[in-house]
Formats: C-alpha cells, structure tokens, sequence
C-alpha cells in the first residue's frame, strides 16, 4: 500500500533552502506530479522520498513506515533518473535485469522478470547493445524497464522525457502513464512542463522556491488557482492591476487604471481599497467589433495578430493603456485586423482577484 | 613575449606546414631519442645471447630470477590496487576535514627518492634500531619479503593518485541508481563503480607493475641475496667491472640482453592479457550475496575498513618511508651536520652529484615538455590520423623496460653508433625515455578531459593554433602539466639503475647507493644526513614550484 506521506519536510544546502517546510499526501496507485521552473526543489523532494538523501527536518512515510533512516536499497522505490543513469559497462539486458539479481532472486526468475518488463516498454531488439549504442528513445525504455523490474510498487520519475525530441516525448508520456496504472503502481513524477503534468497526472503539485504553493488536479490548478504564480504558470494569464472599490456580497467591484470598473466573484480574500490584480485568461474574453456596451466590456485597439494554427492569437491595447492577450479558435468564429477598435468583455465567474504582491507583479511570477 | 613576435608565432603555425612539421618532428624525436634506442640497443647484442644459452646454470638463474620479479611484480600490483581502493574511496567521499591533509601525506613516498626510499624501509624493518627495537630483533631481512614491501609502498601513491582520479570523475548518479533498485552498498560498489572505473584500476595496476619489473636501485638495497631481474643484470654488471672482472664481457652482454629480451616481452604479454581479459571479463555480476554483502555495508565494517586502511597507510607506507629522517634528526646535535656542510670526505662527492641530480632532473623536465607536448596533442586530438592510436600504444614502451636494462642498452646502442658521445648525454637520453611516458600520458589525459568544443570556438573567433594553445589549453592544462612535470623532475632525481646502467657519473641516488652498500665508509648518521638533504631539498623545490604556479592565479 505505497501511499507517500511528507510530513514537515525541510532541506537545505547550506544556506539554500532547497525544500522548505513540506507536507504532502500522495495517495496509493495515483499518478502524481511535482511541478515548478527548474532549480524550484522538485528533484530534491523526490530524492528525499528515495533516500538518496536525508532531510534535515521533518519525517518521511511510506506505506506505514517511517523511512527517515531507511536506505534507499530498502525503501522498495524505482527510480528513473533526468540523465537515466544507465550502467555503462553492462548491455541492455544487464541493466534491466540488475535489481533482480542483486535482490538475490534465482537467474530463472530474474530472466522471467526481464522478459515481462521488456514486454510492457515494448522492446525486444538490441539487448546485447549497451547504453552508449542505443537512441535516447530507447536509453529511456530501457530505464523504466530497469526501474519496474526492482517489482517496487513506488515509482520515481525526474523529469523522465527532459532528454527526449519532442514527438518521442509525446508518446512516451501516455505509455509511462499506462504501465503505471495497468501494474497499479504509485508514481512521482518530476516535470517543469506544466503541459506534461496536466496531460498524465491524477493531481500536480506546483512548487516554487521550496515549497508547495497548491495542490489539485489538472482541472482544479486550471479552473481555480490559488495564487499569481499558479494562474501564471499553469496555462497563461492576463494580468490587470486595479483597487477594490467595492465588496457586495460575492461580488467585488474592481476600479482598473483609468476608471474603468469591472466585476469578478473569485476573491481570495481582498478587502476594500486594497490594490489588486485581476487574473483573467485568454480564451474567455469574448470579442466584438466596435464599441459595445455591456457588463464588463472594455474598448480596445487590436496591436498586433499572430496565426498559431489552431488559434489566433490578438494583442489589444485597451483604452486605459494596458496590454492584454487574447486567443480564439482560428477556424471557428469571426477574425478581427490589426488597427481594428474592439470591445472585449470577461465572465464575472471566471476572472480571479489575488492582493497585489509584495515584491512586485515581475518579481512574484520570476521562475528563477 | 613580445607581442610582434607572438602574432607571427601565431600566424606561423596556421600554415599547415609548420603544423605538420612540429607533428612530425615530436613524432620522429621519439623514435629517435626514446623509443627506438633502447630496442636496437638489445638487438644489436642479439647474438651474445648465443653465448649465454649454453651455460645451463647461468640460464637457471636467468629464469630464477625471472620468476621472482614477476611473481613480486604480480603481487604487489595486485595489493596494492586493492589497497589503493578503500584509501581512494576514503579520501573521495570521507567528509572530514582531515581528508585533505590525508590526501597529500599519500603523496609523499612519491617525493622520495626510490633509493632513499629502499634505504629508509631497512632502517625501519630491518636495522636494530627501526621497528625492530619493539620485537629484539629484525622483523623483516632483506630478502624477497622486503623487496615485496618496498615496491608496495612505492607504487601505492601512484595507485591512490590514478583511482582518486577516477573516482573524481565519475557520476554518482550511478551509484545512486543501483541503490534504488535495491543494492546495498558492497554490492553497489562491487558491481557499478569498479566495473565503471575498471579501465583506471588497470591502468593503476599497469603502472604499479611495470615500475615493480624496473625499479632496481632501492631494489638493489633491500634485496639482500634474493636476485631478481634488475638486481641480476645490475649484479653481472658489478662483476664485470670487478677488478678482476668475474665474468667476461660476452657473458655479461649476453646475459643481460637474455634477461631484457624476457622483461621486455613477457611484460607486454602481461599487460594485453590485462587489458583484455579487464575488458571482456566483466564484473561478477552475475552472483550477488545480498544477506552477506549486506552485513558487510553497514557501520562496524565500514569503520573497521576504515581503520585497516589507515593502518596500512601509516605503517606500512608512511612511517617506513620517512623513517630516514630520524638520524638526520640526531645528526643535527653532533658535528655530523658541519663536517657535512664544511664538504669533508665523503661529503664532496656528495654535494657534486646533488648539483648533477637537480640540473639533470631540470635539463631532462624541460627538453619532455617541448618534445612530449606535441606527442600529447597528437594522442590526445588524433592530429595523425591512424598513427595516432599506434603511438598511443607505443608512448607506454620505455615504462616496461627495466630501467637497469633500459641503460644498458641504451649504452650499447649509442657506444655502438657514435662511440665519441659523451656521458652526459647518454644520462640525459636514459633519463627522457624512463620519463616521457609520465608526461605524454597526464598531458593528453588533461587535454581530452577539454571538450573539442572549447578550441572550436576558440577558432570560430578568430584564434590561430597556437593562440588557442596559448589561450585556452595552457591555462585549463596548467595544473595537469605541472603535476606531469613533477612527476618526470622526481623520477629523474630518484632515477638509480638506468644511471648506473649507462654511465659512471655520479647521481645522489648513486652515491647513497654507493654509501649504504659501503663501497664508501659512512655511519647511519651521514647516510641518515644524505637522505634527509635529498628529501628535504626535493620538498622545497616542488613547493617553490607549486607556489609559483599557483601564484599566477587560478581559473
Ligand atoms: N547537492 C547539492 N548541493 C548544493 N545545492 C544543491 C544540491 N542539490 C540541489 N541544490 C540546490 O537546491 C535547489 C533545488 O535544486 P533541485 O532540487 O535540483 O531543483 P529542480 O529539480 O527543481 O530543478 C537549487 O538551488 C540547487 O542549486
Ligand atoms: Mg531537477
């Protein structure tokens, strides 16, 4: 029942905090992720719940078991490293049947195992090649084999597809994903692609300097972030600074630069005449041609239109100045021109209010 | 430099031409000076051997002592690799303060010279004395058994220096993986990061073996009657020269090239055999012990290997090799030290052969550097094509020969072409060839370690070949080639029977020989006095040189 509990978890390098203060609950055969810009401690963490290094404070379970002065030999974990890690001196098939074979399992069944766990990555050629003849493509399999063959119930993936081209990395992500759940295993795993997180993860924690901003599902971190950073870093953001003029009900009354006001419901926790920023995204504005009057609606100017494919993409300027961003179905609906006088509006139920930073908006949202 | 004739250096040397011409010239320096030399040197006595052939007893003694040097050499690579392990392992990944310290004490039986070195463990074994005093009476008499410690002793900081060297280099992160699939750490030891760094152990053991097959004048000290290679060929040349001589010169000719011939080519048998079976031979992986290995990963056997590493450190390396120093100490309150310094007999001779020593040891260093340095680029960057793999073989040749052999032929092959060349000159040829392996290998080990990458780019922007040199692989090759050039300085200093091989000049190794053998009436108090000189003079010089390197600041 491998369920990974963090406990106030802290580690530093010396004066680095590389993991401050984590408490975390990573339930039983859940595919889970640690998501954050690099340097932000997710590798760190995930070495501590291997035991490849020991906390400074704070307790580690797994399972039951406090695994605080466990070994890593004894901790029962795969672990697939960023740069793999494959033995250099030993062939495919050496490395993958490795853990069996230390473990003291008889040659029969350490073969057994190699077959079925070579099966699940779906690879069978090249055994007898050793790490430095293969692609990375297959450096990677070869190390998820490795990994699942140990028979650990606990997977630990760093950022497992950093090394690959993105098609092979694509691909990989939903295989690893797959293996996991078919061999009803708990994994980790590493990633600073917030895109790769929401497409594999059951539930993402988003880290940032050490510690653990918000815990959710994809749809959760999405729908309803709980700071700057994550509305920042999960999808994209516009960003408009303003002062609470008004709080009626759910409902708070916003007053943007140059007078405008505007609604939203989503308050995390902002009292009157507190300056504020109002976190709106992309692709919920709704935009119109010429000067409109509605709820919400602010009259701009198109500055700049870029074709993406699927979308298109609209800078505005918007009559108080401020610079948002816009992105629409390219195929479906209408396209507006560069010069052209618009009126975007927003839903009230789907802009975010958050207090304006201390450290300044750039400075809250810098992923260094 | 002056900057005018630095630009047309630099110009020069983008003309294919004068590239291709300082290649071919290093190139064609070592088989002229180093490697080719000593081989005709044999081949030309090749039939004296004819002589030596029929005279069963003499063969005998031949193969007898044969068989000592490579059953010593054999063993004593084999423990002290396996010595030089848990010590590299040691200073790696020990996390006190005291590694460092630790670190450098393991240089210092490198510093001393070999003969001193000899010296020194019959003192501390051997003699009334040294640790004997514990026991009444000699624990340990010259004899194979002495031989045995001192090649130990003398090769372990080469061994520690290779492994910690690899150890450095290579990626945790492999330990690491082997853990999280479930090995402890005995087994992941075992398994990953010796079959990883094996390619370094075999060259460790390499060289501990080939400096056990040449090594002769601190052999010659503590061999007593025991006789092997080096001992014999130095033994028939000392009956040679006797007054009357004890064997002709045809026997001594022959029996010397016999006893080369078989150093030279059983050697290099043993090292492709090493190299091979090293290679194909994988680690037993096969088998793991997990409840035994288990046992033996966790704290009581660590720190009881732990201490059985430091014990041997100290007492079969360290203290033995410095024990010289005692009386020196003691000579320092009798008039032992003014007569030394006043130059009285048998102090003249010494004070001449120290000035020998360290310009010869000066004169050698130099001429490596800049006939070596081409070599290493050549290995390194595999500037010749196909020619560069067969002289990255060749390079390795003159560390097998017997330095002792190495002389002799080398007297024979010049005495032979150019009858008028004087000693001098074949004291600085005997001394480059032993050396120049020792340079060409840290040189192109240091340069490969600098991706092709840096020097592309120094070249994109604009640098010519020997600005790139100048800019970019000097000052990232600085320390590498420094310690390459200490190790030739030290050797050369320490060098003992290729010198008495080849002429009869006098070396400070040479004379201590001649005082400890008592071939010139010395108490233990000037001998003690001699060698504490040489060591100390040596020490001061490779700090004086280690400060000035250091002084022009570090990158
Ligand atoms: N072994 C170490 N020694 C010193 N600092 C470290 C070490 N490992 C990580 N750090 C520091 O801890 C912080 C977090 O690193 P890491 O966990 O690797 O981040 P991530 O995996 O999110 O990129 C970084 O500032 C990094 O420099
Ligand atoms: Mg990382």
């Amino acid at each position: 029942m491998p369920d990974v509990r963090l406990v106030n978890v802290t580690k530093k390098f010396g004066k680095i905090v590389a993991v401050d203060n984590v408490s975390l609950h990573i339930y039983d055969k859940e595919y889970f992720s640690l998501l954050g810009p690099s340097g932000c401690g997710k590798t760190t963490l995930l070495r501590l719940i291997a035991g490849l290094i020991q906390p400074d404070e704070g307790e580690i379970y797994i399972g039951d078991r406090l695994v605080n002065d466990v070994p890593p030999e004894d901790r029962d974990i795969g672990f697939v490293f960023q740069t793999f890690a494959l033995f250099p001196h030993m062939t495919a098939w050496n490395n993958v049947t490795y853990g069996p074979r230390v473990k003291g399992f008889d040659v029969r069944k350490a073969e057994t195992i190699g077959h079925e766990v070579l099966e699940m990555v779906r690879l069978h050629e090249r055994l007898d090649a050793f790490p430095n003849e293969l692609s990375g493509g297959m450096m990677q399999r070869i190390a998820v084999a490795r990994a699942l063959a140990a028979g650990a119930k606990l997977l630990l993936l760093d950022e497992p597809l950093g090394q690959l081209d993105a098609k092979v990395r694509n691909e990989l992500r939903y295989e690893i994903r797959r293996m996991t759940k078919d061999l009803e295993l708990t994994a980790i795993h590493v990633t600073h692609d917030q895109s790769e997180a929401m497409a594999i993860s059951d539930r993402i924690a988003v880290m940032k300097k050490g510690k653990i901003l918000q815990v959710g599902t994809p749809q959760e971190l999405y729908i309803n972030p709980q700071s700057i950073f994550v509305a920042h870093f999960i999808g994209e953001s516009n960003f408009l600074e303003g002062y609470v003029s008004n709080i009626s009900g759910k409902t708070t009354i916003i007053e943007l630069r140059g007078g405008i006001k505007v609604q939203a419901v989503n308050n995390k926790g902002v009292k009157g005449g507190e300056k504020v920023l109002l976190a709106i995204r992309p692709e919920i504005f709704t935009v119109e041609k010429g000067k409109k009057e509605d709820k919400n609606a602010i009259l701009g100017r198109i500055e700049r239109v870029t074709f993406e494919g699927t979308n298109v993409r609209y800078e505005i300027r918007l009559k108080n100045q401020d610079l948002i961003v816009i992105v629409k179905p390219s195929l479906t609906g209408e396209w507006f021109n560069m010069g052209e006088e618009v009126t975007v509006s927003f839903p009230t139920e789907k802009a975010h209010v958050f207090k304006y930073p201390d450290v300044g908006l750039k400075e809250e949202i810098a992923v260094e | 430099m002056p900057k005018k004739l630095r630009e047309k250096l630099d110009r020069l040397s983008s003309k294919p031409m004068v590239k291709y011409g300082v290649y071919l010239t290093s190139v064609v320096l070592f088989f002229a000076l180093i490697l080719l030399p000593p081989i005709l040197g044999i081949i030309i006595k090749w039939s004296a051997m004819g002589k030596v052939l029929g005279d069963g007893e003499l063969v005998a003694r031949i193969l007898n002592a044969m068989k000592n040097s490579f059953v010593i050499a054999l063993l004593v690579s084999v423990l002290d690799v396996a010595a030089g392990i848990p010590m590299a392992w040691f200073i790696t990944r020990g996390r006190s303060k005291w590694i460092n310290f630790l670190d450098t004490l393991a240089d210092v039986p490198f510093i001393v010279p070999t003969a001193v070195l000899g010296y020194s463990l019959l003192l501390f074994w051997h003699k009334p004395d040294g640790i004997s005093a514990f026991f009444g009476g000699s624990i340990v008499s010259p004899g194979w058994l002495l031989v045995a410690l001192l090649h130990f002793t003398f090769s372990y900081p080469i061994v520690v220096r290779v492994i910690v060297g690899a150890l450095l280099d290579y990626k945790i992160e492999y330990e690491q993986a082997s853990r999280t699939l479930g090995a402890p750490p005995l087994t992941t030891a075992r398994t990953v990061t010796l079959g990883i760094i094996k390619p370094s152990l075999i060259a460790a053991f390499i060289l501990a073996f080939a400096r056990s097959i040449s090594e002769t004048g601190a052999t010659m000290m503590v061999a007593g009657i025991f006789e092997n290679g080096p001992v014999f060929i130095q033994n028939m040349k000392n009956a040679v020269s006797a007054q009357p001589p004890q064997v002709s010169q045809a026997v001594y000719e022959g029996s010397t090239t016999l006893a080369s011939i078989i150093l030279v080519i059983v050697s290099c048998l043993i090292f492709a055999v090493a190299r091979i079976l090293g290679s194909r031979l994988g680690v037993p992986i096969k088998k793991a012990w997990p409840t035994l290995e288990r046992k033996l990963s966790y704290s009581s056997a660590t720190l009881l290997r732990n201490i059985t590493t430091l014990l041997i450190f100290f007492i079969i390396v360290l203290i033995p090799s410095l024990f010289v120093a005692l009386p020196a100490f003691e000579a320092l309150s009798t008039d032992a030290l003014s007569k030394a310094l006043a130059g009285v007999e048998p102090w003249t001779e010494y004070w001449q052969s120290l000035v020998l020593s360290y310009s010869l040891g000066a004169v050698v260093t130099l001429l490596n550097v800049l006939i070596g340095l081409p070599m290493a680029i050549i290995v390194a960057r595999k500037r010749l094509g196909n020619l560069s793999s067969t002289l990255n073989m060749l390079v390795d040749i003159p560390i097998i020969v017997p330095s002792v052999a190495l002389g002799v032929s080398l007297r024979f092959f010049w005495k032979e072409t150019l009858a008028f060349i004087p000693d001098i000159w074949l004291l600085i040829f005997a001394h480059l060839a032993i050396t120049y392996p020792y340079l060409v290998r840290s040189m192109s080990a240091a340069i490969e370690r600098i991706g092709i990458e840096l020097e592309e780019a120094s070249r994109t922007l604009g640098a010519k070949p020997l600005g790139v040199f100048r800019t970019i692989i000097f000052p990232l090759t600085k320390y590498s080639m420094f310690s390459g050039a200490i190790m030739v300085f030290t050797r050369s200093v320490s060098e003992t029977g290729a010198t008495l091989a080849v002429t009869q000049l006098k070396t400070a190794p040479v004379v201590l020989v001649g005082w400890v053998k008592g071939k010139v009436v010395a108490t233990s108090l000037e001998i003690g006095l001699g060698c504490g000189f040489l060591i100390l003079i040596s020490f001061i010089i490779l700090l004086a040189l280690r400060l000035v390197v250091r002084g022009k600041g570090r990158y």
